[in-house]
Protein backbone atom coordinates (compact mmCIF):
# COMPACT_ATOMS: atom_id res chain seq x y z
CA UNK A 1 0.00 0.00 0.00
CA UNK A 2 1.14 3.56 -0.38
CA UNK A 3 2.35 5.33 2.49
CA UNK A 4 1.27 8.95 3.28
CA UNK A 5 4.96 10.63 4.36
CA UNK A 6 3.50 13.82 5.62
CA UNK A 7 1.87 17.30 5.05
CA UNK A 8 3.26 20.96 3.41
CA UNK A 9 1.02 24.08 3.93
CA UNK A 10 1.57 27.65 2.50
CA UNK A 11 0.22 30.71 1.67
CA UNK A 12 0.08 31.28 -1.93
CA UNK A 13 -0.96 35.20 -2.49
CA UNK A 14 -0.24 36.02 -6.40
CA UNK A 15 2.74 38.29 -5.34
CA UNK A 16 4.72 35.46 -4.73
CA UNK A 17 4.95 34.89 -8.64
CA UNK A 18 5.98 38.13 -9.74
CA UNK A 19 8.52 38.13 -6.69
CA UNK A 20 10.17 34.67 -8.11
CA UNK A 21 9.74 35.82 -11.89
CA UNK A 22 12.39 38.87 -10.92
CA UNK A 23 14.41 36.95 -8.39
CA UNK A 24 13.58 38.75 -5.28
CA UNK A 25 14.01 35.90 -3.12
CA UNK A 26 16.34 37.41 -0.71
CA UNK A 27 15.39 40.99 -0.70
CA UNK A 28 14.40 42.59 2.54
CA UNK A 29 10.64 42.71 1.93
CA UNK A 30 10.79 39.01 0.75
CA UNK A 31 13.06 36.95 2.18
CA UNK A 32 11.38 36.49 5.70
CA UNK A 33 8.83 34.37 3.85
CA UNK A 34 11.73 32.46 0.96
CA UNK A 35 13.66 31.68 4.17
CA UNK A 36 10.92 29.51 5.71
CA UNK A 37 11.54 27.06 2.56
CA UNK A 38 15.52 25.65 3.00
CA UNK A 39 14.68 23.17 5.78
CA UNK A 40 11.50 22.00 3.62
CA UNK A 41 13.76 21.62 0.55
CA UNK A 42 16.32 19.52 2.61
CA UNK A 43 13.08 17.28 4.02
CA UNK A 44 11.61 16.36 0.56
CA UNK A 45 15.04 15.99 -0.70
CA UNK A 46 15.81 12.97 1.92
CA UNK A 47 11.91 11.97 1.62
CA UNK A 48 11.40 11.84 -1.75
CA UNK A 49 7.31 12.13 -2.09
CA UNK A 50 6.04 10.59 -5.70
CA UNK A 51 2.66 12.31 -5.34
CA UNK A 52 1.62 15.27 -3.71
CA UNK A 53 -2.43 15.74 -3.15
CA UNK A 54 -3.04 19.33 -2.97
CA UNK A 55 -6.26 20.83 -1.32
CA UNK A 56 -6.80 24.31 -2.91
CA UNK A 57 -9.41 26.86 -3.51
CA UNK A 58 -10.11 28.28 -7.39
CA UNK A 59 -9.69 31.92 -7.87
CA UNK A 60 -12.18 31.87 -11.05
CA UNK A 61 -9.68 30.72 -12.89
CA UNK A 62 -10.92 26.79 -13.96
CA UNK A 63 -14.74 27.62 -11.75
CA UNK A 64 -17.17 30.29 -12.71
CA UNK A 65 -20.06 30.98 -10.87
CA UNK A 66 -22.22 28.93 -13.64
CA UNK A 67 -21.44 26.26 -11.80
CA UNK A 68 -19.42 26.18 -8.52
CA UNK A 69 -18.68 22.65 -6.58
CA UNK A 70 -18.26 22.46 -3.09
CA UNK A 71 -15.44 19.79 -3.47
CA UNK A 72 -13.99 18.75 -6.88
CA UNK A 73 -10.95 16.44 -7.32
CA UNK A 74 -8.95 16.52 -10.29
CA UNK A 75 -8.43 13.38 -12.33
CA UNK A 76 -6.42 14.46 -15.55
CA UNK A 77 -2.69 13.53 -17.14
CA UNK A 78 -1.88 17.07 -16.34
CA UNK A 79 -2.82 20.53 -14.86
CA UNK A 80 -2.13 23.51 -17.04
CA UNK A 81 -1.46 26.93 -15.32
CA UNK A 82 -2.95 29.95 -16.97
CA UNK A 83 -3.75 33.78 -17.79
CA UNK A 84 -5.52 34.76 -14.56
CA UNK A 85 -5.33 38.08 -15.92
CA UNK A 86 -3.33 40.26 -13.74
CA UNK A 87 0.09 39.35 -15.18
CA UNK A 88 1.65 36.67 -13.20
CA UNK A 89 3.49 34.50 -15.49
CA UNK A 90 2.24 30.92 -16.26
CA UNK A 91 4.18 28.34 -14.62
CA UNK A 92 4.94 24.93 -15.53
CA UNK A 93 1.96 22.22 -16.32
CA UNK A 94 1.49 19.57 -13.39
CA UNK A 95 1.77 15.70 -14.20
CA UNK A 96 -1.25 14.04 -12.77
CA UNK A 97 -1.45 10.66 -10.83
CA UNK A 98 -4.95 9.74 -12.77
CA UNK A 99 -4.56 6.15 -10.29
CA UNK A 100 -4.96 7.68 -7.13
CA UNK A 101 -7.30 10.36 -8.61
CA UNK A 102 -9.77 7.60 -9.21
CA UNK A 103 -8.79 5.70 -6.04
CA UNK A 104 -9.68 8.94 -4.26
CA UNK A 105 -12.33 9.34 -6.12
CA UNK A 106 -14.11 5.70 -5.67
CA UNK A 107 -13.31 6.41 -1.57
CA UNK A 108 -14.73 9.76 -1.01
CA UNK A 109 -17.76 8.67 -2.76
CA UNK A 110 -17.96 5.63 -1.07
CA UNK A 111 -17.68 7.53 2.42
CA UNK A 112 -20.40 10.12 1.36
CA UNK A 113 -18.50 13.12 -0.14
CA UNK A 114 -20.33 13.35 -3.59
CA UNK A 115 -17.45 15.69 -5.44
CA UNK A 116 -17.30 16.57 -8.44
CA UNK A 117 -14.67 14.86 -10.73
CA UNK A 118 -12.98 16.97 -13.48
CA UNK A 119 -10.63 15.15 -15.97
CA UNK A 120 -9.88 18.87 -17.75
CA UNK A 121 -9.20 21.59 -15.13
CA UNK A 122 -6.76 24.40 -15.36
CA UNK A 123 -5.13 25.23 -12.19
CA UNK A 124 -4.43 28.56 -10.47
CA UNK A 125 -1.33 30.44 -8.67
CA UNK A 126 -2.88 28.13 -5.46
CA UNK A 127 -1.65 25.00 -7.27
CA UNK A 128 0.87 26.24 -9.62
CA UNK A 129 2.83 28.75 -6.93
CA UNK A 130 3.37 25.82 -4.09
CA UNK A 131 5.23 23.41 -6.12
CA UNK A 132 7.60 26.32 -7.47
CA UNK A 133 7.76 26.97 -4.01
CA UNK A 134 8.71 23.55 -2.71
CA UNK A 135 10.73 22.36 -5.57
CA UNK A 136 11.91 25.82 -6.54
CA UNK A 137 14.48 23.83 -9.69
CA UNK A 138 11.23 23.20 -11.75
CA UNK A 139 10.67 19.63 -13.86
CA UNK A 140 9.29 18.85 -10.58
CA UNK A 141 9.88 15.01 -9.38
CA UNK A 142 5.90 14.65 -8.27
CA UNK A 143 3.05 13.85 -9.59
CA UNK A 144 -0.10 15.85 -7.88
CA UNK A 145 -3.99 15.33 -7.17
CA UNK A 146 -5.70 18.53 -6.91
CA UNK A 147 -8.23 18.75 -4.39
CA UNK A 148 -10.64 22.17 -4.50
CA UNK A 149 -12.55 23.13 -2.18
CA UNK A 150 -14.91 26.26 -2.66
CA UNK A 151 -13.94 29.15 -0.80
CA UNK A 152 -15.95 31.73 -3.83
CA UNK A 153 -19.70 31.35 -3.12
CA UNK A 154 -20.66 31.16 0.05
CA UNK A 155 -22.08 28.78 1.72
CA UNK A 156 -18.54 27.24 2.29
CA UNK A 157 -18.02 23.73 3.44
CA UNK A 158 -18.55 23.59 7.65
CA UNK A 159 -14.85 23.34 8.49
CA UNK A 160 -15.58 20.18 10.26
CA UNK A 161 -16.36 18.83 7.19
CA UNK A 162 -13.38 19.51 5.65
CA UNK A 163 -11.42 18.20 8.37
CA UNK A 164 -13.49 15.06 7.99
CA UNK A 165 -12.93 15.01 3.84
CA UNK A 166 -8.94 15.44 4.98
CA UNK A 167 -9.51 12.04 6.63
CA UNK A 168 -11.21 10.37 3.75
CA UNK A 169 -8.31 11.57 1.42
CA UNK A 170 -5.81 9.99 3.66
CA UNK A 171 -7.83 6.87 4.36
CA UNK A 172 -7.53 6.72 0.02
CA UNK A 173 -4.07 7.39 0.01
CA UNK A 174 -2.87 4.54 2.56
CA UNK A 175 -5.86 2.09 0.70
CA UNK A 176 -4.02 3.11 -2.66
CA UNK A 177 -2.46 -0.35 -3.99
CA UNK A 178 0.65 1.20 -4.26
CA UNK A 179 4.50 1.38 -3.71
CA UNK A 180 4.74 5.30 -3.99
CA UNK A 181 5.46 8.21 -1.06
CA UNK A 182 2.77 10.51 -0.92
CA UNK A 183 2.69 13.99 0.95
CA UNK A 184 -0.57 16.11 1.02
CA UNK A 185 -0.52 19.84 0.74
CA UNK A 186 -2.67 22.80 1.93
CA UNK A 187 -2.56 25.98 -0.45
CA UNK A 188 -3.88 29.21 1.73
CA UNK A 189 -3.75 31.44 4.35
CA UNK A 190 -3.66 32.34 6.72
CA UNK A 191 -6.37 35.68 8.02
CA UNK A 192 -6.57 38.51 5.58
CA UNK A 193 -9.07 40.09 3.88
CA UNK A 194 -8.62 41.59 0.07
CA UNK A 195 -12.29 43.20 0.16
CA UNK A 196 -14.42 45.75 1.54
CA UNK A 197 -14.15 48.36 4.34
CA UNK A 198 -12.04 45.81 6.20
CA UNK A 199 -9.71 44.96 3.74
CA UNK A 200 -6.09 44.48 5.41
CA UNK A 201 -7.79 42.53 8.66
CA UNK A 202 -5.15 40.18 10.52
CA UNK A 203 -5.53 38.74 13.16
CA UNK A 204 -2.47 37.27 14.36
CA UNK A 205 -3.43 35.53 17.96
CA UNK A 206 -5.55 32.71 15.85
CA UNK A 207 -3.12 32.53 13.36
CA UNK A 208 -0.53 31.28 15.67
CA UNK A 209 -3.23 29.12 17.91
CA UNK A 210 -4.06 27.69 14.50
CA UNK A 211 -0.85 26.68 13.60
CA UNK A 212 0.02 25.08 17.38
CA UNK A 213 -2.92 23.31 17.20
CA UNK A 214 -2.35 21.77 14.00
CA UNK A 215 0.48 19.75 15.95
CA UNK A 216 -1.61 18.72 18.85
CA UNK A 217 -5.08 19.86 18.53
CA UNK A 218 -6.04 18.96 15.04
CA UNK A 219 -9.96 19.18 16.04
CA UNK A 220 -9.62 22.79 17.76
CA UNK A 221 -10.87 25.20 14.76
CA UNK A 222 -13.28 22.98 13.65
CA UNK A 223 -15.52 24.01 16.79
CA UNK A 224 -15.65 27.09 14.65
CA UNK A 225 -18.67 28.03 11.92
CA UNK A 226 -17.91 29.56 8.83
CA UNK A 227 -19.36 32.91 9.60
CA UNK A 228 -17.17 32.73 12.74
CA UNK A 229 -14.03 31.87 10.76
CA UNK A 230 -14.63 34.60 8.44
CA UNK A 231 -15.33 36.85 11.53
CA UNK A 232 -11.83 35.68 12.79
CA UNK A 233 -9.88 35.50 9.73
CA UNK A 234 -11.31 37.46 6.99
CA UNK A 235 -12.89 36.78 3.71
CA UNK A 236 -9.89 34.71 2.33
CA UNK A 237 -8.97 33.86 5.79
CA UNK A 238 -10.75 31.10 5.33
CA UNK A 239 -8.71 29.47 3.38
CA UNK A 240 -7.27 27.74 6.48
CA UNK A 241 -10.27 24.89 5.36
CA UNK A 242 -7.30 24.02 3.28
CA UNK A 243 -5.15 23.30 6.21
CA UNK A 244 -7.71 21.39 8.03
CA UNK A 245 -8.22 18.69 5.26
CA UNK A 246 -4.49 18.45 4.86
CA UNK A 247 -3.96 17.90 8.74
CA UNK A 248 -7.55 15.58 8.56
CA UNK A 249 -5.71 13.25 6.26
CA UNK A 250 -2.45 13.13 8.71
CA UNK A 251 -5.02 12.32 11.34
CA UNK A 252 -5.63 9.28 8.79
CA UNK A 253 -2.34 8.06 9.15
CA UNK A 254 -2.50 7.84 12.99
CA UNK A 255 0.46 8.11 15.68
CA UNK A 256 0.16 12.21 15.04
CA UNK A 257 2.70 14.44 13.77
CA UNK A 258 5.84 16.00 14.18
CA UNK A 259 6.90 19.00 12.92
CA UNK A 260 9.46 19.49 10.60
CA UNK A 261 9.76 23.44 9.75
CA UNK A 262 7.13 26.38 10.42
CA UNK A 263 6.86 30.23 9.51
CA UNK A 264 4.66 32.47 10.16
CA UNK A 265 5.36 35.67 8.51
CA UNK A 266 3.37 39.31 8.42
CA UNK A 267 2.57 40.67 5.72
CA UNK A 268 3.37 39.36 2.32
CA UNK A 269 0.97 41.45 -0.04
CA UNK A 270 -2.11 41.89 2.51
CA UNK A 271 -1.74 38.30 3.93
CA UNK A 272 -0.16 36.85 7.18
CA UNK A 273 1.91 33.88 5.78
CA UNK A 274 2.65 30.60 6.90
CA UNK A 275 4.83 27.63 6.07
CA UNK A 276 4.36 24.27 7.85
CA UNK A 277 5.86 20.87 6.93
CA UNK A 278 4.40 17.91 9.11
CA UNK A 279 5.97 14.79 9.21
CA UNK A 280 3.66 11.53 10.11
CA UNK A 281 5.02 9.01 12.88
CA UNK A 282 4.15 5.63 10.62
CA UNK B 1 -34.51 27.20 9.86
CA UNK B 2 -32.81 30.35 9.08
CA UNK B 3 -29.55 30.85 7.48
CA UNK B 4 -29.41 34.84 7.98
CA UNK B 5 -26.18 35.41 9.70
CA UNK B 6 -25.19 38.52 12.21
CA UNK B 7 -23.19 41.08 9.93
CA UNK B 8 -19.66 41.94 10.42
CA UNK B 9 -18.48 45.29 9.96
CA UNK B 10 -16.73 45.87 6.83
CA UNK B 11 -17.45 42.85 4.85
CA UNK B 12 -20.00 41.33 2.41
CA UNK B 13 -19.84 37.46 2.35
CA UNK B 14 -20.69 36.32 -1.48
CA UNK B 15 -23.66 34.70 -0.83
CA UNK B 16 -26.30 33.89 -2.73
CA UNK B 17 -28.05 36.90 -3.00
CA UNK B 18 -24.82 38.23 -3.76
CA UNK B 19 -24.09 35.92 -6.09
CA UNK B 20 -27.58 36.28 -7.76
CA UNK B 21 -27.27 39.99 -7.83
CA UNK B 22 -23.69 40.11 -10.04
CA UNK B 23 -23.67 37.55 -11.88
CA UNK B 24 -23.38 39.57 -15.43
CA UNK B 25 -20.67 41.68 -13.60
CA UNK B 26 -18.92 38.61 -12.91
CA UNK B 27 -19.00 37.17 -15.98
CA UNK B 28 -17.49 39.99 -17.54
CA UNK B 29 -14.78 39.99 -15.18
CA UNK B 30 -14.08 36.55 -15.48
CA UNK B 31 -13.55 36.88 -19.49
CA UNK B 32 -10.39 39.06 -18.24
CA UNK B 33 -8.12 36.10 -17.83
CA UNK B 34 -7.91 36.07 -21.41
CA UNK B 35 -6.06 38.96 -23.05
CA UNK B 36 -7.96 39.12 -26.46
CA UNK B 37 -10.85 39.88 -23.86
CA UNK B 38 -8.76 42.51 -21.80
CA UNK B 39 -8.05 44.38 -24.76
CA UNK B 40 -12.00 44.43 -26.34
CA UNK B 41 -12.45 46.14 -23.03
CA UNK B 42 -10.07 48.77 -23.24
CA UNK B 43 -11.05 49.69 -26.78
CA UNK B 44 -14.78 49.63 -26.20
CA UNK B 45 -15.74 49.87 -22.48
CA UNK B 46 -19.18 50.66 -23.07
CA UNK B 47 -19.64 48.11 -25.59
CA UNK B 48 -18.09 45.57 -23.59
CA UNK B 49 -20.40 46.14 -20.69
CA UNK B 50 -23.57 46.09 -22.58
CA UNK B 51 -22.44 42.71 -24.41
CA UNK B 52 -22.55 41.20 -21.04
CA UNK B 53 -25.70 42.39 -19.82
CA UNK B 54 -24.42 44.78 -17.04
CA UNK B 55 -27.31 46.97 -14.82
CA UNK B 56 -26.76 50.61 -14.48
CA UNK B 57 -25.21 50.67 -10.82
CA UNK B 58 -22.57 47.81 -12.34
CA UNK B 59 -21.97 49.86 -15.28
CA UNK B 60 -21.62 52.79 -12.94
CA UNK B 61 -19.06 51.29 -10.50
CA UNK B 62 -16.92 49.99 -13.47
CA UNK B 63 -16.65 53.48 -14.89
CA UNK B 64 -15.60 55.10 -11.38
CA UNK B 65 -13.08 52.38 -11.11
CA UNK B 66 -14.47 52.09 -7.41
CA UNK B 67 -14.50 48.41 -5.61
CA UNK B 68 -16.31 49.51 -2.25
CA UNK B 69 -19.45 50.36 -5.37
CA UNK B 70 -18.33 47.23 -7.57
CA UNK B 71 -19.00 44.63 -4.01
CA UNK B 72 -21.99 46.63 -3.85
CA UNK B 73 -23.20 45.74 -7.12
CA UNK B 74 -22.75 42.02 -6.67
CA UNK B 75 -19.22 42.00 -7.59
CA UNK B 76 -16.55 38.85 -6.13
CA UNK B 77 -12.95 39.75 -4.98
CA UNK B 78 -11.82 37.15 -6.93
CA UNK B 79 -13.16 38.19 -10.26
CA UNK B 80 -12.85 42.24 -9.32
CA UNK B 81 -9.29 40.91 -9.32
CA UNK B 82 -8.83 40.34 -12.93
CA UNK B 83 -10.71 43.85 -13.20
CA UNK B 84 -7.91 45.60 -11.55
CA UNK B 85 -5.22 43.81 -13.12
CA UNK B 86 -6.40 45.80 -16.54
CA UNK B 87 -5.16 49.26 -14.51
CA UNK B 88 -2.15 47.01 -13.08
CA UNK B 89 -3.55 48.08 -9.60
CA UNK B 90 -1.78 45.83 -7.06
CA UNK B 91 -4.16 44.72 -3.69
CA UNK B 92 -2.86 47.29 -1.80
CA UNK B 93 -4.04 50.03 -4.09
CA UNK B 94 -7.29 47.98 -4.11
CA UNK B 95 -6.92 48.07 0.06
CA UNK B 96 -6.31 51.76 -0.13
CA UNK B 97 -9.04 52.55 -2.37
CA UNK B 98 -11.67 50.37 0.17
CA UNK B 99 -10.07 51.60 3.13
CA UNK B 100 -9.88 55.60 2.23
CA UNK B 101 -6.07 55.03 3.69
CA UNK B 102 -3.50 56.39 1.12
CA UNK B 103 -1.23 53.57 -0.21
CA UNK B 104 1.77 54.26 2.34
CA UNK B 105 -0.47 54.13 5.50
CA UNK B 106 -2.38 50.81 4.25
CA UNK B 107 0.94 49.38 3.54
CA UNK B 108 2.39 50.99 7.58
CA UNK B 109 -0.99 48.90 8.52
CA UNK B 110 -0.25 46.01 7.59
CA UNK B 111 3.35 45.82 9.12
CA UNK B 112 1.83 46.68 12.28
CA UNK B 113 -0.17 43.71 12.60
CA UNK B 114 3.15 42.35 13.87
CA UNK B 115 2.59 44.17 16.99
CA UNK B 116 -0.46 42.58 18.09
CA UNK B 117 -0.13 40.21 20.89
CA UNK B 118 0.99 37.02 20.32
CA UNK B 119 0.05 33.63 21.65
CA UNK B 120 -1.09 33.99 25.26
Amino acid sequence: MAKLIGGLGTSHIPAIGGAIHRGDQQTPYWKPFFDAFPPIHAWLGEKKPDVIVIFYNDHGLNFFLDKMPTFAVGAATQYVNSDEGWGIPSLEPLRGEVDLSWHIINTLIDKEFDVVTCQDMLVDHACSLPLKLFYPEGNYPVTVVPVCINTVQFPLPKASRCYALGKAVGQAIQSWGSDKKVAVLASGGLSHQLDGERAGFINKQFDLQFLQSLETNPEWATQFSVHELVEKTGTQGVELLMWLAMRGALTAAGSGVKKVSSNYHIPISNTATAVLALETNN
Amino acid sequence: MTFELPSIPGTTPFDGNQAKKGYALNKMCFSFNDEANRQAFVADEEGYMKQYGLNEQQAAAIRARNVLQLIAAGGNAYYLAKFAGIFKLDMQDIGAQQTGMSKDAFKAKLVAANNQPGLQ
